[in-house]
């Protein structure tokens, strides 16, 4: 047996030992584990499955044990994940600084800050936010505003961040930060990592047309930041950026985040919600048919639509594992999934009416309250993590190699 | 089921679009318009398909075939898209061959599939007799009369009809259009007493045509598979052919794609290449989009037709999936080819708009859009 089998051996009965059976179910709504400062479990279960794997330095497992990883080769971390993924383990933490910022710190960190930094992360005893958009740098994140002014042992932080999910909940902050005003907007920023406990620092939920939401906004009103929680090069924070967006890609796609699309059936619903097909039985509903079959056709080819992308996904993890290159096929796929969502929720209003319009008491369902406030929430989906204009930009210039235009630079 | 091409598949891909590139450039398609052959095929490129080997590929070794999938059929009628290139290759091989292979004896098989796939000789499926595909809606009645039958009835859009050797003939032996019993299929030869044969000619200049049969009398031996029970492999042949057109028109409309993304990057207007212009780069990066998505959509289609695990239902749903997105997809880059390419692209001088011409013709022939949405749908409740 060769030592890669012998490791999923190895791994396959520490799995099935040390998983609890409820942790090999599908996650709930809510029951996510993050780890931080106000870690908190709903189960024995969950505190056990999440002990374990940080005791086994699997949080982490591709890196160095020396950082509270566990040291595992790319091989090994793929046999890892295949195993949870057979076994359908949750995931025992869910820390955007093990996805994102930790393997920037790995490559462009100091000693000091890998052994301050990643340690607490493997362990999971820190939640990190991410702090990137700001109220006038959207889709255009290189103009950001928010200062850090070099104060000989320490910057002093002023600006805002919005759009940071679960800022309120959250221990420390990665933040991109303009160091240099003066120079082109990409070369004066530097990335710099802060805690959210630090005096000057407020933190404001937003509320969204669907209601409450994880988004909060940030302001740093003279936040001493020590210098020596700046990440990589002064000035050279946009390079870090694409890193770490590049890392969150990764993660997404080793996740299998590439979501399916929201689990409704249009076409089962065309069914309950519309007179049936050729029963034309009465004036009333011979009257209504043209129109409901116009409706039914319309959730037909919606369903079609959703079909072609989840045959989509399939190709793209089978050309993945042929090591083709995917990448002009991963540029479509937030365009087409958030794009779709919103057509979907629009369908699905027109098929239930009023009963989907439902803003709260008695009258509705739960589930009906849930859908028009999931419709709502369909809008950001194309707005957040790059609009779709920004997409087809991506597409039109990185796919196609079309021009350069003026109004882009 | 695989998504993706095996190597095998890649290579006969590779081969096909280096020998249509040699052999059977867009140009070649031009010349065949402007002589206007009646048979809308070269028939010396046909004999080198065959050569090829590809008249064989979807058919067991046991009936003479190469037992090799109609996937690796998938991979040449992309490049056959890519390059209008024109060949009884559906015709004879995809739809008659299948009708022969699926719903023939021993002997009509051991008659015919050798013949077909040497070339020699050529065979066209006749279904419509109405201006879109409606197979179930078929009347030309066959009627019994001493041992052998009568035909007598229409049929139209035949594919490369002028020209064949025989007709396999969709017709009614008991219940009424619309339904599915009751249907039958029979070989009848060109040369049958009562037939006859008139091109149809459509914006795309192949080989389309009308039969006529008036009292065609035909024997017992000509009946193809059971009587009345002519749907489920008439259905499986068509299926093959839906989806060969799919894989066409994806390759056709990559092709034409590709052409205008070039056009884009090499016109100048307002001092600048036209594809700077973020209004034309959005809408190219959507038709780079929806290609995706239709690609993936016929390797799912041409996959469910090797998938014997498959029943009729789950392979009907992929086939029409991959049909009606391939469609829509052609629908959206032949417009905007045309478009991009602003007074040029409605020139004859230009390629698109034979492009054009022949991509809305694949896209009625053998069911349109709202044809595989029904389709898709009825499936659905089925499955």
């Amino acid at each position: 047996m060769s030592t890669i089998d012998e490791f999923r051996k190895e791994v396959r009965a520490w799995l099935e030992a040390n998983c609890p059976p409820a942790m090999r179910t599908p996650t709930p709504d809510g029951a996510l584990i993050f780890g931080g400062r106000k870690l908190s479990f709903q189960s024995d279960d969950q505190r056990l499955w999440f002990e374990r794997m940080r005791d086994k330095g699997w949080f982490a497992p591709d890196w160095p044990a020396e950082y509270g990883g566990g040291g595992l080769s790319a091989e090994q971390t793929a046999v890892l994940e295949a195993e949870m993924r057979r076994l359908h383990c949750r995931p025992a933490q869910i820390n955007l600084g093990i996805w994102m910022l930790g393997p920037v710190i790995l490559e462009f960190g100091t000693e000091e800050q890998k052994q301050a930094l990643l340690k607490p992360m493997t362990r999971g005893e820190i939640r990190w936010c991410q702090g990137f958009s700001e109220p006038n740098a959207g889709s255009d994140l290189a103009s950001l505003k928010t200062s850090a002014v070099d104060q000989g042992d320490h910057f002093l932080v002023n600006g805002t961040k919005i759009w940071t999910s679960y800022g309120d909940k959250s221990d420390w902050m990665y933040a991109l930060v303009r160091t240099d005003p003066a120079a082109p907007k990409h070369q004066g920023i530097s990335l710099i990592v802060l805690d959210m406990q630090s005096p000057g620092i407020t933190v404001t939920p937003i509320d969204l047309i669907s209601g409450k939401s994880s988004f909060c906004q940030v302001f740093f009103d003279n936040v001493n930041v020590p210098k020596g929680q700046l990440i990589g090069p002064l000035h050279g924070g946009w390079t870090l950026a694409k890193a770490l967006l590049q890392h969150e890609r990764r993660a997404m796609s080793k996740f299998g985040e590439f979501s399916l699309p929201t689990h409704f059936d249009l076409m089962s619903l065309a069914e309950r919600y519309l007179p049936p097909v050729g029963a034309a039985t009465s004036a009333a509903t011979s009257a209504a048919a043209p129109a409901d079959i116009a409706l039914r056709a319309r959730a037909v080819a919606m369903s079609m639509e959703e079909h072609s992308y989840t045959l989509t996904v399939q190709r793209m993890g089978e050309e993945m594992r042929a090591r083709q290159n995917v990448s002009g096929l991963m540029s479509i796929m937030k365009l087409v999934h958030s794009e779709q969502e919103k057509d979907k929720f629009e369908i699905l209003l027109d098929l239930m009416g009023h009963r989907a319009l439902g803003w709260e008491g008695d009258e509705f369902t739960e589930q009906e309250l849930a859908l028009s406030k999931a419709w709502l929430g369909s809008f950001a989906q194309t707005i957040a993590g790059g609009s779709s204009e920004v997409q087809l930009n991506v597409i039109a210039k990185r796919v196609l190699e079309l021009p350069e235009g003026k109004q882009s630079k | 089921m695989s998504l993706v091409y095996s190597e095998e598949q890649r290579l006969l891909a590779d081969t096909a679009s280096e020998f249509l590139a040699a052999r059977s450039p867009v140009s070649a398609q031009r010349r065949l318009r402007d002589e206007g052959a009646a048979q809308g095929f070269d028939p010396a490129l046909w004999r080198e398909m065959v050569n090829l080997g590809w008249s064989a590929i979807p058919f067991p070794e046991s009936l003479g075939g190469l037992d090799f999938g109609c996937k690796g059929l998938g991979a040449v009628f992309e490049q056959i898209g890519g390059k209008l290139s024109a060949a009884p290759l559906l015709s004879s091989i995809v739809l008659g061959g299948s009708a022969v292979e699926l719903a023939g004896s021993p002997a009509q098989q051991a008659e015919w599939l050798p013949a077909l796939i040497a070339g020699d000789r050529r065979i066209a499926l006749a279904v419509d007799e109405q201006p879109r595909h409606a197979p179930a809606n078929t009347a030309l009645a066959a009627c019994r009369e001493g041992q052998g039958w009568v035909l007598t009835g229409d049929k139209v859009f035949v594919v490369d009809g002028i020209g064949a050797d025989a007709f396999v003939v969709l017709a009614r032996t008991a219940g009424q259009p619309g339904d599915i019993a009751g249907l039958s299929l029979f070989l009848v030869p060109a040369d049958a007493a009562g037939l006859r044969v008139s091109p149809m000619k459509l914006v795309d200049s192949r080989n389309h045509a009308r039969l006529r049969l008036d009292a065609v009398q035909v024997e017992a031996a000509s009946l193809l598979g059971a009587e009345g029970q002519a749907w489920a492999g008439l259905d499986a042949a068509l299926d093959r052919g839906r989806v060969c057109l799919a894989a066409e028109l994806l390759g056709a409309s990559q092709a034409l794609f590709d052409t205008t993304v070039e056009y884009l990057k090499t016109r100048v207007q307002f001092d600048v290449p036209i594809g700077s212009f973020q209004a034309l780069q959005h809408r190219a990066a959507w038709c780079y989009t929806h290609l995706q998505l239709a690609r993936s959509t016929v390797m799912a289609g041409l996959a469910a037709l090797d998938d014997a695990s498959l029943d009729a239902a789950g392979r009907a749903r992929l086939v029409s999936l991959a049909k009606w997105k391939a469609g829509q997809v052609a629908h959206l880059v032949s417009r905007e080819a045309v478009q991009m390419h602003g007074g040029m692209g409605v020139t004859d001088e230009l390629d698109v708009g034979l492009f054009l011409k022949r991509i809305r013709v694949a896209q009625a022939c053998l069911g349109d859009g709202d044809f595989h949405c029904q389709r898709y749908a009825d499936a659905g409740r089925e499955g």
